[in-house]
């Protein structure tokens, strides 16, 4: 088992020939991730690297049996991408790209209300399942199979934590970035019932930054439902308030969102927290060690 | 993106939204041919710059003749004004709004925001206004209302109209009230704003309902689609390495430290931050090349950070993902044969072709310090600014 993909998942690329999802579908492709098509409006029945391209997303569904889609569209397109992947009825639309306008993405939670589409993203990293499937842009190769499950705000703070663990011998059952953007498809709660529910995952990594609440909120959430333990890490401690730190969601804004509050209900919620990014993989091995389930986390 | 009160009421206006007549004034003169045209028993003479706080700071005067207007005008211009929202260096005044003056009965607060809980625009309303509505939420938190929004149907009459009872407008003023928040709403929605702060909202003798002061931010994101809006951008508010950056997609923010940092990525360019504070270091700025970095990007990034004096060495810490390790390191490399760069350079690369791009640094010939993680390399270059 593992988390919303798997070797079975079949993906097709939106905005497939654009070079930034050219060069990652021959990452993914080569990591064995069952790429089955893209779609570019206007290159329907043309190929790149051997993958069929379509003109529209129902129609690439259609022949291809695909599940899942990953979206590379540009962001004044993005939005509109995510709303055909859902009306094709996909099981899993990752967004990549960043920089889409707040205001589309509130239309498109709208109008994903009810559907059966999940969104992951955007302005994320994708999702990974190692050894099994890789969709997005992650790099596959610091990856290892084990049973932590990752989840994160941050694309390159999740490489950072998943290097940390695969060094030191603890694989993950599937990383999963949520993105930066303060309106995104699928939150920290969302992801840590699927680690809670998933037979392979043991324990989890929880990456945070500053900016609103999703932190305290999936913190609450794990006190009163999570079975497993979960330590976190959150960026941005020295962040000057008021200031964007690069992603959309990350600011402290009217003394809301600090790193300190965070960290502190994250540690009433029975959360430990990484003092340093630099010890994330550590201060987890710590609790394993203390909950008998180092052993079984140990890749060997 | 921030513009002025004058601009954002300017905009509001367009909207139908009601402001009180006044004209921008750049220099003393205008200030007094403003107040002439205005013909107001009390002009009001607002110092503009994109801070709060401004009253407190001696930056709003009632005159009541144009002699008082001009005395003013010449008190306020090129003045700097230190609020609670400049930073201890203040912000020079420039521009001023000239405003014709208003009977004011009570003071509302108005605002339009994303809450992100629920991910749907929301209008928060309060009877206190005037004062910072943190500072309401704080003590009276029972005193601030919310309309979460629809965006199907956008804001509906009946939301503004149980706003407005709650808030005890009186009743005779509801329905100019109603408009006026459906206005702010239109402006909110279809300017692609992240804020619009109306603090505050005021009822006047004559039975009117304006914004005595507006507060509108936008998404920087959706600027490409609101070119009118990107105009406004005034530069002398702004940092200047910060638009540099910008005009280069470079996500800067200027800090007060001495280790300048490049970092690919919001998330670890803030944990890049953490580490350095952590080993009592000190970071001159945040800044995130983004994934879609070239080689001029990361050459243009490194003359920004060097562009502040107070750098006494470079931390560049790159994760690859979408951003490839050997771009990153041709920048490097480029960019210090550019510039002749003799300040300590510590270099941590991973990721994405990442044997590439250390193979560039060391067949570089330059004097490199590379590090094999995050806690290393921040180590690494505390020690060399000491």
């Amino acid at each position: 088992m593992s988390v919303y993909i798997n070797k079975d998942t079949k993906v097709i690329v939106q905005g497939i020939t654009g070079s930034t999802a050219l060069f990652h579908t021959k990452q993914m492709v080569e990591y064995g991730t069952q790429i089955v098509g893209g779609v570019t409006p206007g290159k329907g029945g043309t190929e790149v690297e051997g993958i069929p391209v379509f003109n529209t997303v129902s129609e690439a569904v259609e022949k291809t049996g695909a599940n899942a889609s990953v979206i590379y569209v540009p962001a004044p397109f993005a939005a509109d991408a995510i709303m055909e992947a859902t009306d094709a009825e996909l099981d899993l639309a990752i967004c990549i790209t960043e920089h889409i306008p707040v205001l589309d993405m509130v239309k498109v939670k709208r109008f994903m209300e009810g559907k059966k589409t999940r969104l992951v993203g955007p302005n994320c990293p994708g999702v990974i399942t190692p050894d099994e499937c890789k969709i997005g842009i992650m790099p596959g190769y610091i990856h290892k199979k084990g049973h932590v499950g990752v989840v994160s705000r941050s694309g390159t703070l999740t490489y950072e934590a998943v290097h940390q663990l695969s060094e030191a011998g603890l694989g993950q059952s599937t990383a999963v970035g949520i993105g930066g953007d303060p309106v995104n498809g699928t939150d920290f709660i969302d992801v840590l019932k699927a680690f809670n529910e998933d037979s392979d995952t043991e324990a989890v990594i929880m990456i945070g930054e500053i900016g609103g609440t999703a932190e305290e909120e999936a913190a609450e959430w794990v006190k009163a439902n999570m079975s497993k333990p979960v330590v976190g890490f959150i960026g941005g401690r020295t962040a000057p308030p008021g200031k964007r730190m690069g992603h959309a969601g990350a600011i402290i804004s009217g003394g809301k969102g600090t790193a300190d509050e965070k960290i502190r209900v994250m540690n009433e919620c029975g959360i430990e927290v990484a003092e340093t990014p630099s010890v994330m993989g550590e201060t987890l091995i710590d609790v394993l060690k203390k909950e008998n389930l180092y052993e079984k986390c140990k890749t060997h | 993106m921030n513009i002025h009160e004058y601009q954002g009421k300017q905009i509001m206006s367009d909207f139908g939204v009601p402001v009180p007549k006044g004209f921008v004034a750049y220099s003393v003169d205008e200030a007094v041919e403003a107040a002439k045209k205005l013909d107001s028993s009390v002009t009001v003479v607002k110092a503009q710059i994109h801070a709060g706080g401004r009253g407190k700071a001696g930056g709003v005067k009632i005159a009541k003749n144009l002699d008082e207007v001009r005395t003013y005008a010449d008190e306020i211009l090129g003045k700097t004004l230190v609020t609670h929202q400049t930073g201890p260096e203040g912000k020079e005044v420039k521009r001023l709004l000239i405003e014709e003056g208003c009977d004011i009965k009570s003071e509302y607060y108005v605002g339009l925001v994303l809450d992100r809980a629920t991910s749907k625009v929301t209008m928060m309303a309060s009877e206190e206004g005037g004062t910072e509505i943190e500072e309401v939420a704080e003590k009276t938190p029972e005193k601030i209302f919310k309309e979460v929004i629809d965006p199907v149907t956008g804001m509906t009459p009946y939301q503004a109209r149980r706003l407005a009872f709650n808030i005890n407008i009186p009743k005779e003023a509801v329905g100019k009230a109603v408009k006026f928040m459906l206005g702010l709403y239109d402006v909110f929605v279809q300017k692609d704003c992240s804020i619009a702060e109306i603090n505050p909202l005021v009822t006047t003798g004559d039975g009117n309902v304006l914004a005595l002061d507006s507060k509108l931010n936008f998404d920087d994101n959706a600027l490409y689609r609101q070119k009118d809006i990107a105009d406004l951008r005034d530069f002398d508010e702004e940092d200047p390495k910060e638009v540099e950056a910008s005009n280069f997609d470079l996500s800067y923010i200027a800090l007060d430290g001495n280790i300048g940092c490049m970092v690919n990525g919001a998330g670890l360019a803030m944990a890049t931050m953490d580490t350095i504070k952590h080993y009592s270091g000190d970071p001159a700025n945040f800044l995130d090349v983004g994934g879609g970095a070239t080689t001029e990007k990361v050459t243009e990034a490194f003359k920004i950070i060097l562009s502040d004096d107070n750098v006494k060495g470079i931390f560049v810490n790159i994760f690859g993902g979408i951003m490839k390790c050997d771009i990153i390191a041709e920048g490097v490399v480029e960019a210090t044969k550019q510039i002749g760069l003799t300040l300590p350079l510590v270099v941590r690369l991973e990721g994405t072709n990442v044997e590439a791009g250390k193979k560039i640094l060391d067949e570089s010939g330059l004097n490199i310090t590379s590090a094999d993680s995050m806690a290393n390399g921040a180590q690494k270059i505390v020690e060399l600014v000491k």
